[in-house]
């Protein structure tokens, strides 16, 4: 299988030579190069996205107001949010997925190879019309990320900014699905048959899935807000016959299949690196799959668990409370997987490993406190406090973030052809699981006393928790500088990586050269 | 050039049509968010971003039939799951306004009617165009019948206008698959004739429903800001109307191909991508035409 794509080498110099400078990074039609600009405005947006957290945990040190006047705390919030979320953690995933599904489907590129650079493009200037509204007057949106009605009917210019935006990030969304989808279903290699696709492919064929299905709803529930605003309509609009919370679900419709579209990649990637380590296949892999799939058609019918106190009658109230327990089912399959599978491994423990056990290990105390939450009565008391930001910064940052730092350190080889400083990658491991727990732990405890969330200001009862959170927030802020340095050492220099570069890893992307090639897969390998 | 044989997968020459449509799309955006908010640059901007995505996008897919014959089979493939992937995607954004419309009328108007303290004397019927001026009535105030009389409008009759243009789009669906099987058959002259009959409905269709809007505004006084009945009206029929333009527009160039000589009995996909787009938009006039004129 190493020999695989040196079969065909005659038609090497019927390709394309490899354009440099401009045509490179403007004009690309491959997906490594497409995947690499992915990352690297994910990991700008994931700074950007960190330097507004910061200025909320800097007004937040002491009860009060030190910095910054309330208005300005509510943008911050809204567009760290929407930062981080559409800027960070979706495209960080695409450029995963530019980068490895060709290389582990073993096809050359990605099937639609123009829309995919055009799926890029619309990203940086979306979040250019983001960041400019902050330099309206009225600023940045400061409804929060999900943008409720009627508080977006009210804002200024920013808001309507904010939902062109949204519109081309669905564009963007929605494209870069497609062609995930079709790069999975129509390109891999003859042999490869869906229940031997390696996980982070069918992960993300499953988000895929999820994205088409629920961008448009988005982009339909943004577009009736601009109507409101500006045509007249009353969808949100009581006088008119019309209802608020009507937003709220169509918006969460999308939300909860969206928070699994930032989470499923997520498993994907650890579901490779754990049997690496572990040095034992994956446990359960078809039970891994059909978790994957049950997660995703759960994600359509527990929407409203997000809706809890807005005043549903009980019967919605109990279904989507024993509906959004189910999905703790699949989730268990998982997470026991790949418990299981570390299991008499002879595990070793690099930076990618620990990044997983990490995951595992904290994703999963997010996973309980969403159990926590899904209680319809106990969310009554837990609603809109610092228990919600807790957990879901577990999920997100010690699931999917983790879990991508993890995958970038996995196959950084892969992509530059040198190892990383493995010393230097634990140190960034170690500061990074620390302080996030610093940061995030006591904010489970600020939520239960009932300090409620998206506001400048608390009660002096509250300090020391906020003050502990807040020296976390920056040690975990500083300790990605030390990412950032991680990487542009790596792709700078360092020891030379094998095509292997693990023990023994399981999957096509390694029988490549390290770094990959240009143009790999030209011709299909063969399968054993 | 990219010259490779039929077994290998076509990847495309660097290209510089994305970049440049994501600045038009960025004009678009931006222009869109300025004319809102009452900038005088805002429509200027909106349509030198327009402009330049049409002349993008017409070079671009112009790159693409030229590439054509290099294409094999797999490349076939892809862009036929391109293409009914995003017609599901389609499908879920009118998904989020057929939603919609379910939630206002089943939902949302029976609890506003229920809410006594709220809008005393506000029944719950459908159409509506909400509580406004019910509780004006109820308290006997002096302005109460002006309100009300701002509030009337009239209903579009289903049977008149919207069959007509049921029977266009069922009608253009048939002529379409004529088309297509006159093209299989080779006999480009009858694909044509039926092809231009296509289009030609769908125009006429389009006709028709300006009409209405016309009667709709001028005659009825069903507007935009007809409370929930006038925005589920116009937003769905009008995305739909914007569909049926988007569909015909591509027929239209489809049918510019074929005059041209493009397209060979077995290999024609840009013929079937535009079909399948205007069986969808047809679907989505039948829901139309069941949800918000009969029921």
């Amino acid at each position: 299988m190493s020999n695989a794509n040196t079969a065909h080498d005659h038609h090497d110099d019927h390709d394309h030579p490899m354009p440099t400078g401009f045509k490179r990074w403007f004009m690309s039609t491959n997906h490594k190069d497409i995947g690499t600009l992915y990352l690297i405005f994910s990991l700008s947006m994931l700074m950007l996205g960190g330097a507004f957290a910061l200025v909320i945990r800097a007004e937040l040190f002491q009860p009060g107001l030190q910095f910054i006047d309330p208005h300005f705390f509510n943008q911050m919030t809204t567009v760290h949010a929407l930062v981080m979320v559409f800027g960070a953690v979706m495209p960080g995933f695409v450029g995963f997925a530019n980068w490895m599904l060709p290389l582990m489907v073993g096809a050359p590129d990605m099937a639609l190879p123009r829309m995919n650079n055009w799926s890029f493009w619309i990203l940086p200037f979306a979040f250019l019309i983001l960041i400019l509204s902050f330099f309206v007057p009225g600023g940045a949106p400061a409804s929060g990320w999900t943008l409720y009605a009627p508080l977006t009917i009210q804002g200024g210019m920013s808001v309507d900014m904010a939902i062109v935006a949204i519109h081309m990030m669905g564009i963007s969304s929605i494209m870069g699905a497609i062609n995930v989808i079709v790069t999975v279903l129509n390109m891999r290699a003859p042999g490869m048959t869906l229940m031997k696709m390696p996980m982070f492919v069918w992960t993300w064929l499953i988000t895929a899935f999820l994205l088409i299905a629920v961008m448009p709803v988005f982009a339909g529930a943004v577009t009736m807000l601009l109507t409101d605003r500006h045509f007249g309509t009353a969808f949100f609009n009581p006088a008119g016959g019309g209802d608020p919370v009507l937003y709220q679900h169509i918006f969460w419709f999308f939300g909860h299949p969206e928070v699994y579209i930032m989470i499923l990649p997520a498993f994907g990637i650890i579901s490779h690196i754990i049997p690496t380590f572990a040095r034992k296949p994956l446990f359960g892999y078809s039970s891994m799959v059909f978790a994957t799939a049950a997660i995703a058609f759960l994600s359509f019918i527990v929407w409203a668990h997000h809706m809890f106190t807005v005043g549903m009658p009980l019967q919605g109230e109990l279904f989507f409370m024993y509906a959004t327990m189910l999905i703790s089912v699949p989730t268990g399959v998982k997470v026991f997987n790949w418990v299981t599978t570390m299991w008499r491994g002879s595990m070793t423990f690099e930076t990618p490993m620990l990044f997983s056990i990490g995951v595992v290990f904290l994703f999963t105390l997010g996973g309980l406190s969403g159990l926590m939450l899904a209680i319809t009565p106990a969310d009554f008391q837990y609603h809109d406090t610092y228990f919600v930001v807790a957990h879901f910064h577990y999920v997100l940052f010690s699931g999917a973030v983790m879990a991508m730092m993890g995958g970038a350190y996995f196959w950084l080889p892969k992509w530059t052809g040198h190892m990383y400083n493995e010393k230097l990658g634990k140190i960034h491991f170690w500061l990074t699981a620390i302080s996030f727990n610093v940061t995030f732990f006591p904010q489970h405890f600020l939520g239960l006393a009932g300090m409620p969330r998206r506001y400048a200001d608390y009660n002096p009862i509250f300090t020391e928790f906020n003050q502990w959170s807040s020296i976390g927030a920056f040690c975990l802020g500083l300790s990605q500088l030390l990412f950032i340095y991680i990487i542009v050492a790596t792709v700078r220099g360092g020891k030379k990586a094998t095509a292997q570069v693990w023990d023994e890893p399981e999957g096509l992307e390694w029988t490549v050269p390290s770094p990959a090639p240009f143009h790999t897969f030209d011709t299909p390998p063969t399968l054993k | 050039m990219a010259s490779q044989s039929q077994d290998h997968y076509f990847v495309p020459d660097a290209s510089i049509y994305p970049f440049a449509c994501s600045i038009a799309l960025f004009f678009i955006a931006m222009g869109g968010a300025c004319y809102l908010n009452g900038f005088a640059f805002g429509p200027n901007l909106m349509m030198v971003g327009f402009l330049g995505m049409g002349a993008l996008l017409f070079k671009w897919f112009g790159s693409v039939i030229k590439e054509s014959p290099e294409y094999n089979m797999d490349v076939d493939k892809s862009f036929r799951m391109g293409m009914l992937w995003f017609i599901f995607s389609e499908v879920m954004f009118f998904a989020a306004f057929f939603g919609a419309l379910y939630y206002l009328r089943n939902l949302a108007i029976p609890w506003l009617a229920e809410t006594e303290l709220l809008w005393p004397g506000f029944e719950a019927t459908w159409p509506s165009s909400g509580p406004v001026g019910a509780d004006l009535v109820v308290s006997g105030h002096p302005d109460a019948t002006a309100v009300m009389e701002g509030t009337k409008y009239g209903l579009i009759d289903p049977l008149h206008l919207p069959l007509y243009n049921t029977l266009l789009l069922l009608t253009s669906s048939v002529t379409l698959t004529i088309s297509h099987h006159a093209l299989r058959a080779n006999k480009r002259t009858s694909a044509i004739i039926w092809l231009a009959a296509t289009v030609a409905l769908g125009v006429w269709f389009l006709y028709l429903q300006a009409e209405e809007y016309i009667e709709a505004y001028q005659v009825l006084g069903l507007t935009l800001g007809t409370g929930v009945y006038g925005s589920t009206f116009f937003l769905l029929t009008g995305f739909h109307g914007f569909h049926v333009t988007l569909g015909a527009f591509i027929l239209f160039i489809v049918l510019l191909r074929m005059m041209r000589g493009h397209f060979s009995a077995d290999k024609h996909f840009a013929f079937e991508a535009g079909a399948w787009y205007w069986h969808f938009v047809d679907v989505v006039w039948v829901g139309l035409f069941i949800f918000v004129y009969i029921l």
